[in-house]
């Protein structure tokens, strides 16, 4: 099921506010963030986020093309490194 | 063997059916391209008069993205995923379900045939 339009996204508001500032104040500062389910909004185009996934910070540089998705999706989660035994190069 | 949208030749079957082997047609577009060229969707479609396929193929052409570019429209929005880096488009990189579903077992479709692993518990060792 698909979020209501008469909400509107889901931005997190304080995120928000910090990208409003870094804005304003031309900060090309990398902004971290544990706010995975933020929507990202036009207004981020351009800023870098830290998205944390948990462990880490993934750093995220938003263009154009993601506006829509959420800021996680370009945090992976998991890790997978490979069976044991796998053969290389397969 | 009537001819519509450039390739396809849909043979001797209800008109409503023959249209259906267009990509990017199902039946609903099918019953809708019936309903504005206003043929009758069980008529052979071999049946069908230049007339009425001139008209199938300006609606195809007017309201509908089929075949060639509607393939290269998928294309292009599965590459702009992979593109910018985001899961779906890591998952569409390494072949695995997309939309969440289960990998530990079925998920066959997206993977490929079955690669057996020397040594691996079958499942029903494992119980």
């Amino acid at each position: 099921m698909t979020r209501s339009s008469k909400k509107g996204p889901f931005v997190d508001e304080k995120l928000y506010r910090k990208v409003q500032k870094a804005t304003e104040s031309g900060s090309r500062e990398p902004i971290k963030t544990w706010a995975r389910s933020c929507t990202i909004v036009p207004e981020f185009i351009g800023q870098t986020f830290m998205v944390h996934n948990g462990k880490m910070f993934h750093k995220v540089f938003v263009t154009e093309d993601m506006v829509g998705h959420k800021l996680g999706e370009f945090s992976p989660t998991r890790m997978f490194r490979g069976h044991t035994g796998a053969k290389k190069g397969a | 063997m009537p001819r519509v949208a450039g390739v396809d030749i849909p043979g001797d079957k209800p008109t409503i059916v023959a249209l259906q082997y267009i990509f990017g047609v199902g039946p609903k577009i099918a019953e809708a391209i019936c309903e504005k060229a206003g043929l009758k969707p069980q008529v052979r479609s071999k049946e069908l008069t230049e007339d009425q396929l001139s008209k199938v193929a300006t609606i195809l052409d007017g309201d509908y993205v089929i075949e060639g570019q509607l393939r290269r429209q998928i294309q292009q929005n599965v590459a702009r995923l992979k593109d910018i880096n985001c899961y779906r488009g890591s998952r569409h990189r390494r072949g695995l379900p997309v939309r969440g579903q289960r990998t530990k077992t079925n998920a066959r479709t997206r993977k490929g045939p079955r690669k057996t692993v020397a040594g691996k518990k079958s499942v029903k060792e494992m119980r």
